[in-house]
């Protein structure tokens, strides 16, 4: 499968599923747009006609050079992973690698937009103890197995509402990783309402990322991230977040923000983290009912596709002008990337990576917590509902009916189930809407990195 | 007419020696709301 597209200048080619990418001229990209359609003789002749200045020599050694690429695999390459699908993911069956903490089910702001219905994920404010986290940790080392890598994820809500679990906790993760030969990871997700020296010192030292909650302009981000008085948070938390970044030297965090039908036009909003001194940046796109007031609409999508070809530009500008930044979405290895594997089975949700709720509850992610029929079980008697896990296991890019003809699907490998099981019904469909901006922000990162590497 | 071929990792060979599972899980970084996993770094130290 053969993906072109013409942004920033350029014209791009990828081959899906040799995960090459190629920069060609004009008549090349006609070319490959017509090789395998037509016979060689029609197609140069084709070109010829339409390319005058070029001459028939040209074409034919054009023509010679495709070909090549398509005998070392890097055109036209047949798609071999279909049949291995489900044992790629077979590989980590039963294998625990990550777990999200949802250390409060309580939350100092009352966001509307929150797809966690302000922390409570439609039940009873509730904070975890440190029984219940002690176990979590317990599970996931118990069940990583070989995996030596863990990462556990304080969330919430709001998570600095239990802060003094979360210090146990990590505390007690330290004490038992050398012995266990593990390496935890841990993020910690915060709207920054309680950050202090004390946090920020703890953060710094702990955590490998932090996610900090900031919507970018401040009447974008007070609209709907007010505390229980109605009031906007945006004077409360920057100078805090400010002082947690410049604190943290070069240790990872994410500035992230959640854009709106109130706010399509984000990239102002990632100009204003960028003001404030920001530079490593995700920019979300809602998640809610399509009926919410919130949520973006088929008139705010050609507004989101174009800020994105926005911040691909605004991104490559800086980038040459020696003042880059990171955008989440962009970030993309061409070298280094993730193994077939990966891009087949996905984000592990419901497998590899669970959410476990303040009262010990497992379920396949944070966004289906909540949702009685997906319990999975819990921290003490690990997974019992091995249907709905089956059901998790069974997910991959190619059980997905949608999927099949989509050249983005390696680079998402199917996208969220989540996303999927709240637009479609079935964790195996796919929300449409996301697919649209997906692809768009895949064709962005490509631009950029095929850019950055003419620079060079 | 010119193609220029950007170096990049080469999925099929990935097939063989990949699903090491040392990768983060692809939500647990920043978004929490949408999966991709193209912005994953590989950590198979035997595959580098």
């Amino acid at each position: 499968m053969i993906h072109r597209y013409q942004l920033g200048g350029l014209n791009i080619v990828l081959d899906i599923f040799s995960g090459s990418v190629h920069v060609v001229d004009e008549v090349a990209y006609d070319m490959i747009g017509l090789y395998g359609e037509l016979e060689r003789e029609e197609l140069l002749n084709t070109l010829t006609e339409r390319y005058p200045r070029t001459s028939r020599e040209e074409l034919e050694e054009g023509y010679g050079q495709i070909g090549q690429l398509r005998a070392a695999g890097k055109l036209f390459t047949p798609d071999t992973f279909a049949p291995m699908a489900g044992q790629l993911k077979e590989k980590t069956s039963g294998v625990v690698k990550a777990l999200c903490l949802h250390v409060a089910h309580s939350c100092n702001l009352n966001c509307s937009y929150c797809f966690a219905s302000q922390g409570r994920y439609q039940g009873k404010s509730a904070l975890m103890s440190f029984e219940v986290g002690k176990q979590a940790l317990d599970f996931l080392m118990e069940n990583s197995h070989g995996r030596r890598n863990l990462e556990v994820d304080f969330f919430g809500g709001e998570p600095l509402m239990n802060f003094d679990v979360v210090k146990q906790l990590v505390a007690y993760a330290r004490s038992r990783e050398k012995e266990m030969g593990k390496n935890f990871r841990f993020t910690l997700t915060t709207n920054g309402v309680l950050i202090d020296e004390d946090v920020i010192d703890f953060a710094n030292r702990e955590m490998s990322n932090v996610v900090l909650s900031l919507d970018g302009r401040k009447e974008v981000h007070d609209r709907y991230r007010v505390d229980y008085a109605g009031k906007g948070s945006w004077e409360k938390i920057v100078p805090k977040f400010q002082q947690l970044v410049k604190a943290r030297g070069n240790r990872g965090y994410y500035m992230r923000g959640t854009f709106t039908h109130a706010n399509p036009d984000f990239l102002k909003d990632i100009e204003q983290m960028l003001e404030l001194g920001f530079t490593e940046l995700s920019m979300e796109p809602v998640v809610c009912a399509p009926d919410a007031p919130s949520a973006l609409t088929r008139e705010d999508l050609p507004i989101v596709l174009e800020q994105y070809e926005k911040l691909a530009e605004l991104m490559l500008r800086r980038h040459r002008e020696g003042r880059p930044f990171t955008f989440y979405h962009y970030m993309i290895d061409l070298k280094g990337g993730p193994c077939i594997y990966k891009r087949v089975s996905g984000c592990g949700s419901g497998t590899e990576y669970m959410a476990v709720t303040p009262q010990g509850e497992l379920y396949p992610c944070h966004q289906f917590v909540g949702e009685e029929g997906f319990k999975l079980g819990d921290v003490w008697n690990g997974v019992s509902n091995t249907a709905v896990q089956s059901e998790f296991a069974a997910c991959n890019v190619y059980s997905r009916p949608e999927c099949a003809d989509c050249w983005a699907k390696l680079y998402c490998s199917g996208g969220c189930a989540a996303n999927a099981y709240h637009a479609t019904g079935h964790i195996t469909g796919t929300y449409a809407y996301g697919c649209e901006l997906f692809r768009k922000r895949m064709e962005c990162a490509i631009m950029l990195e095929a850019a950055k590497a003419l620079d060079e | 007419m010119t193609i220029k071929t950007l170096e990049t990792k080469n999925l099929c060979e990935s097939a063989k020696k990949g699903g090491c599972g040392e990768c983060q899980t692809s939500c647990q970084s920043a978004c929490k709301t949408s999966c991709g996993i193209a912005n994953q770094q590989c950590e198979n130290k035997q595959e580098k």
